[in-house]
């Protein structure tokens, strides 16, 4: 599904050039569910923003279900987010006038999908998140876990190829963190891909494999036993 | 252009625009404001244009008056100072030379141009009145409306010095008891007797005459008063396309030449020109058009700007906004496009309220003005003058629009989301 080759990506600041990617090499197939680890600095943020194509590399290549994703316009990057992509952020980024189904809908009405559909559409995801009956709730009526819940639920709605999650439970506490994984992993066990960007150990371990980032490079790639969340839940 | 019909567009700019209620309505008031003074001023300069048209459409206008004065200069064996009387065959040498004239009227007045007014009696009432010697055709450049079931002297009177005379509002009201009815009565002027005729209607507006002048025929005036030939002053109307100036110039001319006057002399014949001054009046109401729509005009871009900046400022904050937005699949041209819209919507519909709001201010002035002696009618502003305001205003709220929709594009999707 994701075929990374030889990324480099290094950033400006003032006269000083810093090498944030050294060379990122990595495969990631349908239906799997990756963390990818390290402390700050380990250019794991910068790694998820290339692949979510809000961020380009300097170099390297990137192929997304097939399709090189190159020469990448504001335009061009938009669409392909549209089109492949779920978003998932460590501060939901949901929008805060706005209802928790208008949220989930709003990827949709970006590809041009008709309000009747984009709404039962929006529905659905939010009943599969069990947030139903919160549907006409605004963002701040909500906790933290639900506001999360909403957001993955925004992610799916548009059916993308893979789901990025940075930090997705960086903001909350760890009994909603274990609630939202369980979805996560549910998610996951519907044939969905999904790369978890986390710093947290049990998170990652959460997932189906792990990759460590240190200084710009991989140190470690390891398939890991799957511990469910609805263990702790 | 299709997504402007959509209905999706529309919540999306509902949804942005109603979050800040109180900003979009303040910012809303400026081009509301703009557009009502802009309303409001060209529908008072319109009306005021109207008013003077109203007042003047009684005389013609392209008319002038000649009248005798005395020589300033010697000439051909005459001292200065030589008295000017302008006699009734000079009327018809005038009509005959100068093509241009299409009316020509003597008239001669007493108890205007220092001569006393005359005394006039009926039954136990009496006053002083001006008396004016006139022919028929002095309607054509001075409207008289002529009270129903009476009229003005028409030429029998002329031919046969009937003793007949048309009265103004102000003789009835003094003469006559109340509801009687003049036009067959008989008033008694100087020491003759008239029968009344009709009586005029005074109009509001530029009138040569008042509501208590009296009109006899020309030739009985004659009679009475023994003037013979002579004539008071002359009313020459031109016709619509001619120069009434060059006219002027003209009948001045002639009468030097009839009168043996120095052709240099300006003095020897006094003139008014009434085209001129309309002229003059009219081309100040143009004035006040044209000033009422460059201050509107500037109040509308004053109002426009301040709702550039407003979305300017609400760009900023909306910054997180627009990244998820893009994040989630929004095209910079989509973000633009939507941006653009909430300016032009807000700029259109306080534009629209704007113009309600000043067509209801020029209809209560309307309603108040109608019946005090002002120039001042049917304040309205023309169709063309509003779609043409509410094009300026969508084209410079799309102008201005084009700022914030630049500054939410330039800012990097993933720089925006991580703004707090």
């Amino acid at each position: 599904m994701i075929e990374i080759k030889d990324l480099h990506k290094s950033y400006k600041m003032g006269s000083n050039s810093l090498h944030v990617l050294k060379g990122i090499n990595f495969t990631v197939k349908e239906g799997e569910l990756v963390a990818i680890m390290g402390s700050s600095g380990s250019g794991k943020s910068t790694l998820l923003n290339i692949l979510g194509m809000l961020d380009v590399a300097d170099s390297g290549e990137y192929k997304l279900d097939g399709v090189p994703i190159k020469d990448l316009n504001e335009t061009k990057a938009a669409k392909y987010r549209n089109k492949f992509l779920g978003f998932v952020f460590q501060s939901f980024n949901l929008i805060n006038y706005k209802t928790a189904l208008e949220n989930v809908a709003l990827p949709l009405y970006y590809q041009r999908i008709p309000r009747k559909e984009r709404q039962e559409k929006a529905l659905k995801y939010l009943e599969m998140v069990g947030l139903k009956e919160w549907s006409h709730h605004l963002p701040n009526e909500l906790s933290g876990g639900q506001n999360q819940r909403v957001a993955v639920a925004r992610a799916m709605a548009s059916e993308p190829k893979v789901i990025l999650a940075d930090e997705l439970t960086g903001a909350l506490d760890s009994t909603t963190s274990y609630e939202v994984m369980e979805l996560v992993q549910e998610i996951n066990d519907q044939g969905n891909t999904i790369l978890v960007v986390t710093h947290e150990d049990d998170i990652a371990h959460m997932c189906k494999r792990i990759v460590y980032l240190k200084d710009g490079v991989i140190i470690k790639d390891e398939k890991v036993k799957q511990v469910r969340a609805s263990e702790y839940v | 252009m299709g997504f402007l019909f959509d209905r999706n567009t529309w919540q999306e700019i509902f949804g942005s625009i109603g979050k800040n209620k109180t900003r979009t309505i303040i910012t809303m008031i400026g081009v509301l404001w703009g557009i009502f003074v802009y309303i409001g001023l060209s529908g008072a300069a319109q009306g005021m244009d109207n008013g003077f048209e109203k007042v003047f459409k009684t005389v013609s206008m392209n008319s002038m008056f000649v009248w005798g004065q005395s020589t300033s200069k010697p000439y051909d064996g005459f001292k200065t100072g030589r008295q000017m009387q302008l006699k009734l065959d000079n009327v018809t040498e005038l009509q005959n030379r100068i093509p241009e004239i299409q009316y020509i009227a003597p008239r001669i007045t007493l108890g205007n141009f220092g001569s006393d007014p005359v005394y006039t009696v009926r039954g136990q009432k009496s006053g002083t009145y001006t008396i004016n010697g006139d022919y028929p055709v002095y309607t054509k450049i001075a409207t008289k409306k002529i009270f129903d079931g009476g009229r003005f002297i028409n030429d029998e009177d002329i031919d046969q010095a009937r003793k007949v005379c048309v009265i103004g509002e102000r003789n009835l009201k003094e003469l006559f008891e109340k509801d009687e009815n003049p036009v067959g009565q008989y008033i008694r002027i100087g020491s003759v007797y008239f029968q009344v005729i009709g009586v005029h209607k005074m109009v509001q507006g530029v009138s040569f005459d008042n509501d208590s002048d009296i009109f006899i025929p020309f030739s009985t005036y004659r009679k009475l008063y023994n003037s013979g030939e002579n004539i008071g002053y002359m009313c020459i109307a031109a016709y619509d396309d001619v120069d009434v100036v060059q006219v002027e110039k003209d009948v001045k001319s002639i009468l030097r030449g009839i009168h043996r006057v120095d052709p240099e002399d300006e003095r020897a014949f006094g003139s008014f020109n009434l085209g001129e001054m309309f002229g003059r009046i009219s081309g100040f109401a143009k004035g006040l058009t044209f000033v009422s729509l460059i201050v509107g005009i500037a109040t509308i871009l004053a109002g426009v700007i301040g709702i550039g900046n407003i979305l300017l400022i609400s760009v900023k904050e909306r910054t997180k906004e627009l990244g998820i937005r893009r994040a989630l699949g929004a095209t910079p041209t989509e973000v633009k496009s939507q941006i653009i819209l909430e300016s032009v919507f807000l700029t259109v519909l306080s534009g629209i309220i704007g113009i309600i709001l000043g067509a209801g201010v020029l209809s209560i002035i309307n309603n108040m003005t109608k019946d005090i002696d002002f120039p001042y009618t049917n304040p309205t502003v023309p169709i063309p003058y509003v779609l043409g305001a509410l094009a300026i205003m969508v084209i410079l709220g799309t102008l201005i629009g084009l700022i914030p929709a630049q500054r939410a594009v330039s800012i990097k999707p993933i720089d925006a989301l991580r703004e707090e």
